[in-house]
């Protein structure tokens, strides 16, 4: 009986959210989202995170669910754009499809170009149904144990996710950690909430609201992004075969069916934990394909097995990490913390209320990335030799649109000239980080949580009259604090740091 | 004994931005875990930041492996740097320096001028060409398409707005028919 009322609910839900996803606007965004998203993912240099940053003021103008679903688009996009390049010429456009490029280059030398990029699509596009399935399962009941998270909670779950998003960056660990501090430490730059109190804002009038997020997240991946890629003006050369036969035979479905599910169900679940994603997800699923299989030395050698299941691994990943950013208001990475300043830019408080309050945004999201993960199918296959002729287009044309269209939508935001010299700013000190090896996706993620941080902090501390021990007493926050707890120590272990250092390697 | 120059070089810049917070905070209250001002979250912020610094640095000069530096574009960062803020100044006016408020037009074409010449490859030709196209395209499709409310023109070059309005009309129509059709 319950199980009946589950499914009648997730029914009426998915009804209203494909009703909004269906809406002609909606649907031509979603287009636009997803076309954007493939263009980037093909062409390497930038990524996700700096066209959302760019394209984010723009989204202003927007209906909120209109904006998400064009965002979001932008996101899963890539990750199919990125696959393509990965397979024809060994050149992954996004680091979710580094793993790709493995066995699906290897494909493509064969003359099977054509079945890997189709396995890439159908495994993406099934993986991206079920997580669209899976989230509509699990944001329910997760919000409803939002709803009951107190400012302890809150607190705990914020640590969790900042620890994650440590343990995932690559490179020192100690430095990533700094870089979530000085996150921190920036996102509390402005007029303190509780007294007015102006902070560090060396009397700028501009930063009494705080450093401008979009400002600052240009900056740190867009602009380091450019001056990164202007160290090395070599040429890249774009050698394609005509893709012929796209089809893959009956004993190749065979073999991916298994990959795909496996890929699926471990990117889904990677996908939700705080820090995860697209790219954890991918490597796992490809590590765990090569250890059980039978024949793993024919890894590395054009294995369809290798291209299925991290493909299928990261788009779950993908759109399950929309899961904690949509019922708990927490990112799990750049990209999310991003669709939460999307979300503040239209005035909606992020976090559990966004299912109760705005059901048709929050089931019209949902429901838009299933259509658009469809539209990307449709997009991509028939399309593939416009794609791969993209990437002739030079860097050196590229990237003075990019610092238009950047300096256009951070000015646009608040129509001050203070917010373009902060991406000035923090272009330089984006690249001086970068430059240091100090990764930047935890600061990003540092800067969103910090103000959230402190105010929870402060909440818990009044509630329990000024009694640190608030955090251990309480169940859950206790236990999300072990939880991050066990994540450090686990990172800080000889073994596995030695193990994330390979990885990582591989993924450069 | 081998230092590493970036480890060192970034524990000592976690621990010079900490210092600079913990010193800002001077001026604000700390209070008590129970009463927090509004210096008591940054300063314990600021008190670990400082503290992940000294390790750093001090594990990137006992025991650090020598690193390899690449090249800095310093010509293209310059450049890339400048172009923001150059855009700053037009578009808003930058009195300090007598610029007044040119709009959106001067801004958008001076970035992207500036810009292009941060590549070594780009020659005049080819950074005229993509200025007067790229400033074209924007034009269009932010302030045009997109409604973006920043004037093409402004203070003394306004008188240039009517020929931008003349030149896009017909374009405009199209737009007003995509957003009936749509509803938006």
């Amino acid at each position: 009986m319950d199980f009946l009322a589950t499914f009648t609910e997730l029914g009426h839900n998915l009804g209203l959210g494909f009703s909004t996803a269906a809406l002609p606007v909606n649907l031509a965004f979603c287009f636009l989202g997803v076309l954007l998203g493939t263009l980037i993912g093909v062409l390497p240099g930038i990524g996700p995170t700096a066209t959302i940053a760019m394209l984010l003021p723009i989204t202003f103008n927007f209906e909120p669910a209109t904006s998400l679903i064009m965002l979001a688009g932008i996101y899963y996009g890539a990750q199919y754009g990125g696959s393509t390049t990965a397979i024809l010429i060994n050149l992954p456009g996004e680091s979710s499809s580094a793993v790709t490029a493995i066995d699906g280059y290897q494909m493509a030398k064969q003359g099977r170009a054509g079945p890997a990029l189709a396995t890439a699509a159908l495994g993406s596009f099934f993986a991206g149904s079920v997580a669209t399935i899976l989230i509509a399962l699990f944001a329910p009941p997760l919000t409803d144990l939002a709803l009951k998270f107190g400012p302890a909670e809150y607190f705990s779950l914020m640590m969790l996710g900042l620890v994650a998003s440590v343990a995932l960056a690559s490179g020192s660990v100690l430095k990533a950690l700094a870089m979530v501090v000085l996150g921190l430490l920036l996102g509390l730059i402005g007029s303190d909430v509780n007294t007015g109190a102006q902070r560090y804002t060396l009397g700028f009038l501009e930063l009494a609201d705080g450093l401008n997020f979009v400002a600052v997240a240009v900056g740190v991946f867009g602009i380091a992004e450019i001056l990164r890629n202007l160290e090395d003006e070599s040429d890249r050369e774009v050698m394609v075969k005509k893709v012929t036969n796209l089809w893959p035979s009956k004993e190749d479905f065979k073999a991916m069916i298994a990959p795909v599910l496996r890929g699926t169900a471990l990117g889904s679940v990677l996908g939700i934990l705080p820090g995860g994603g697209a790219i954890l997800s991918s490597f796992a699923a490809y590590t765990v394909e090569k250890k059980i299989s039978k024949t793993p030395e024919r890894f590395g050698k054009g294995a369809i097995e290798g291209v299925a299941a991290p493909e299928s691994a990261n788009n779950a990943g993908a759109q399950t990490s929309f899961i904690p950013m949509l019922t708990l208001g927490i990112p799990a990475n750049p990209v999310m913390a991003l669709m939460i300043g999307a979300m503040i830019i239209q005035g909606i408080q992020p976090g559990p209320n966004v299912a109760t309050e705005k059901p048709e945004l929050f089931w019209g999201v949902i429901a838009s990335m299933w259509i658009g993960n469809l539209m990307l199918v449709l997009l991509n296959l028939p399309l593939i030799g416009l794609w791969v002729r993209l990437l002739t287009v030079p860097y050196t044309v590229l990237f003075p649109a990019i610092i238009a269209f950047c300096a256009i939508g951070v000015y646009s935001v608040n129509s001050n000239s203070f917010d373009l010299y902060a991406v000035s700013a923090f272009g330089f000190l984006g690249y001086l980080l970068v430059k240091l090896e100090c990764e930047p996706a935890p600061l990003l993620l540092g800067f969103v949580l910090g103000p959230m941080l402190e105010e929870n902090l402060r909440r818990a501390m009044t509630i329990s009259r000024g009694d640190w021990t608030v955090f251990f007493t309480k169940p859950l926050s206790l236990t999300l604090l072990l939880m991050a707890a066990a994540v450090l120590a686990i990172v800080f272990l000889p073994s596995v740091r030695k193990k994330r250092e390979e990885v990582f390697v591989e993924e450069g | 004994m081998q230092i590493n120059v970036k480890d060192a070089a970034s524990g000592a810049i976690f621990i010079l931005i900490a210092a600079w917070f913990a010193f800002q905070t001077q001026e604000l209250q700390v209070g008590t875990p129970l009463r927090m001002g509004p210096g008591f979250f940054p300063l314990l912020l600021a008190a670990v930041l400082a503290l992940l610094g000294a390790i750093i640095l001090v594990k990137g000069v006992l025991k650090g492996k020598p690193s390899e530096m690449t090249g800095v574009p310093w010509r293209g960062g310059v450049l890339i740097l400048l172009a923001p803020i150059v855009f700053g100044f037009v578009v808003r006016g930058f009195a300090p320096l007598a610029i007044p408020p040119l709009g959106l037009v001067p801004a958008v074409a001076l970035a992207i001028l500036i810009a292009s010449f941060a590549s070594r490859r780009t020659t005049v030709f080819m950074a005229v060409t993509m200025t007067v196209l790229l400033t074209i395209f924007c034009l269009a499709v932010f302030q045009k398409l997109l409604g973006l409310p920043i004037p093409p023109f402004a203070g003394p070059l306004e008188w240039l707005n009517p020929y931008v309005d003349a030149a896009f009309a017909p374009f405009g129509a199209a737009w007003a028919a995509l957003k009936s059709v749509f509803g938006g």
